[in-house]
């Protein structure tokens, strides 16, 4: 059986040539890039390189990069960074929808006695500007929104939000680890202080991670050690990585058109054949949304078994249901967004890239509704191929606890 | 990616047994669609031998949730309806060979199901739906929690959380839930006799006692939200505690002193003890 990988927002598979161009690292060309000898030299030389490509794909200086381990730690380098520069400013703006790395920190920051402001999303997973442009006050260190949503892919206008707090003098950084090589990206056009980027979502190995940190902009290191990076990220230099990233950069560039043709028309034609199954919904909106991802709910099934039988069936995808991710709760995202829990815990997130083919989604569009079908033939609230809610069951009194607010 | 059996596996893609029964002498239904999962068992009674001729389910859930409905029905068909009132939700998970411990509120599940299908056909009251609801998020009351704490032996609110739900919402019913494990587990230890035990305490043992409490079953419960609690000192039956971290400050510190702390070690202690904040 086939595998038909569509959870991309998870992880990329390691592209072959990022592969090879790795693997002089892990042999001869071992030398330490600070090394003041002919084997340094050489490792030395492939990292600027390595730089310069990463630097054209974000179209900033590569002076501008510091490289990290992951997109947590550039997430946290950032936050930390902004908060120590600016130490009487007490006060950070986020969203209720970013990423883990982000939320736990500012649930962390809370109880240190900042001030934290979570700006809400609509229906469609856009974010209130309004809130947003209220909530910003002199006290405010750093705003920081992820630029597309893991979950969803629904995309908040960074740029002109950039643009805001460069106005008010306020640090911004965005999270833009779903966002590149899927939509194009010129920093240098734009007033963003700093973006989190990781390399296994672009076909680079995990492991590897940078931030993008504007010149002049003050800076302080997360991780204190040598003078690698200029002295922003202690440690020495994850080298083999560095240049794998180096190669998915150049690759991500020059596959960003088929990203937004090909691979969009893919997963519209996969959306659309999906939503033809009864009681299904798309949550997020489908026009601010990054070409390669949809999230579809199932109602009246709940996400983790429509993901053992699709893997039974070879597909492998992700959910935002309850019992996926460990909790009692269904993804805060799809909470954020006020979709209905009966929604929430049948939701299904297909990421696609460019590997992915027109058999594939032919496929999944024969696999899905035998799949939702098997389940709701269990369900007590289905009967005869509709919804069957007077069965009797208990539902949700409403408003008792924030589950349902 | 999950730890299940190849058991559970196998009852998740073969589930036994969906569907109705012919004839419902009684039915069940435990959960429901916005918590996540949900089961309708019905059973068919072979009433002069008081058998259960028949079972089936219909569920709404994860894989552990519809493998546990599934194997519930396998272990009931042919059951006299007492011999199937013992079966205990360790039952249904040893079946399976063991669920994660994070699913064992599955097995509950059905064992909740049965329980309120027998009761159902018996015409009397449902014991799991006695009592005074706990959790609001899932609907769990203190008999039910009592009730599985027990069986399965439970020493953490985790794990009440873990078998139940309860607690797994907004969380606001945590501080509740020690309580409620304190009270059930120093009435299991034999040591919930009304007699206080301070007269025989050294004023060492005593304190120490006290340091325990508020370090093993208060601050567990206070660093969930965030705070803490240190002991400052005793002076007979006077406590002083500092509240830190987000409880200081905080407006619903007077009660959490109240009605928590005081009441814990009111429980654990001595019910003479009085709790002053410093500040």
């Amino acid at each position: 059986m086939e595998t038909i990988y569509f959870d991309n927002n998870a992880t990329t598979k390691v592209d072959p040539e990022v592969l090879e161009a790795m693997l002089p690292f892990f042999k001869d060309s071992y030398g330490n890039p600070s090394s003041m000898h002919h084997k340094g030299g050489e490792v030395a030389t492939a990292l600027r390189k390595a730089r310069q490509s990463l630097a054209d794909l974000l179209g900033c200086e590569p002076i501008e990069i510091i490289y990290t381990s992951c997109g947590t730690e550039s997430d946290n380098t950032a936050l930390w960074s902004a908060l120590r520069t600016q130490p009487n400013k007490r006060h950070l703006i986020t969203s209720k929808v970013e990423h883990s790395a982000i939320i736990n920190n500012a649930t962390f920051l809370k109880h240190q006695g900042y001030r934290v402001t979570e700006i809400g999303v609509d229906r469609g997973g856009l974010i209130d500007m309004d809130q947003l442009v209220d909530s910003m006050t002199p006290d405010t260190a750093l705003v920081s929104l992820l630029w597309a949503n893991n979950e969803t892919g629904v995309l908040f206008p960074v740029e002109k939000i950039a643009d805001l707090c460069h106005e008010k003098g306020i640090v911004f950084h965005t999270d833009a680890v779903q966002a590149i090589g899927k939509i194009p990206i010129n920093l240098k056009d734009t007033n963003i202080d700093m973006l989190s980027l990781a390399g296994h979502k672009i076909h680079a190995p995990k492991g590897i991670g940078a931030l993008f940190v504007r010149r002049k902009l003050k800076f302080a290191p997360f991780m204190i050690g040598g003078h690698q990076e200029n002295g922003r990220r202690g440690g020495t230099e994850n080298v083999p990585y560095i240049i794998g990233l180096g190669v998915a950069a150049e690759l991500a560039q020059k596959r960003l058109p088929e990203e937004n043709t090909r691979v969009r028309a893919l997963r519209d034609r996969l959306e659309e054949g999906l939503l033809t199954i009864p009681s299904s919904m798309v949550n997020g909106d489908r026009v601010q949304r990054l070409p390669n991802t949809t999230n579809i709910s199932f109602e009246y099934v709940e996400g983790e078994s429509i993901l053992f039988h699709l893997s039974h069936a070879g597909i492998c995808a992700s959910s935002g249901s309850a019992c996926t991710s460990g909790s009692l709760e269904p993804s805060h995202v799809l909470r954020a967004m006020g979709v209905p829990f009966t929604a929430a815990h049948g939701s299904i997130r297909l990421s696609l890239s460019v590997e992915n083919t027109d058999a594939e989604v032919d496929r999944a569009l024969k696999i899905f509704p035998e799949v939702i079908e098997k389940l709701r033939n269990l369900s007590p609230f289905w009967k005869d191929g509709a919804p069957a809610l007077e069965s009797g069951l208990l539902s949700c009194d409403g408003n008792s606890c924030q589950i349902c607010n | 990616m999950w730890e299940y059996t190849d058991n559970v596996m196998e009852h998740f893609e073969n589930p036994r047994n969906v569907g109705v029964v012919e004839r419902i002498d009684g039915e069940g239904q435990v959960g429901s669609l916005s918590c996540g999962d949900a089961l309708r068992l019905t059973i068919q009674v072979d009433k002069e031998r008081d058998i259960i001729e028949d079972a089936k389910f219909q569920t709404f859930g994860c894989a552990s949730a519809i493998a546990s409905s599934s194997a519930l029905t396998e272990m009931i068909k042919g059951k006299t309806l007492d011999q199937a009132l013992t079966l205990t939700n360790q039952d249904i998970a040893d079946y399976l060979g063991g669920l994660p411990k994070e699913k064992m509120h599955c097995s509950v599940m059905g064992q909740e199901a049965l329980e309120a299908a027998i009761s159902n056909y018996r015409g009397v009251p449902v014991r799991a739906t006695q009592g005074e609801i706990i959790c609001h998020c899932f609907g769990v009351t203190d008999q039910e929690i009592e009730r599985v704490v027990k069986t399965n032996r439970l020493t953490t609110v985790e794990e009440i959380t873990q078998f139940t739900k309860a607690g797994g919402g907004c969380g606001k019913c945590l501080p509740k839930l020690e309580e409620l494990l304190a009270k059930i587990l120093h009435r299991a230890s034999g040591n919930g006799s009304d007699t206080p035990k301070p007269a025989r305490m050294t004023a060492l043992k005593r304190i120490k006692l006290i340091e325990e409490v508020i370090n093993t079953q208060i601050a567990p419960a206070l660093m969930r939200d965030g705070g803490d609690i240190e002991l400052v000192d005793v002076d007979g039956n006077e406590v002083v505690v500092a509240l830190k971290g987000s409880c200081s400050g905080c407006p619903s510190s007077k009660r959490t002193l109240a009605d928590f702390v005081t009441e814990t070690l009111r429980t654990l202690v001595d019910p003479a003890i009085v709790v002053r904040e410093q500040r």
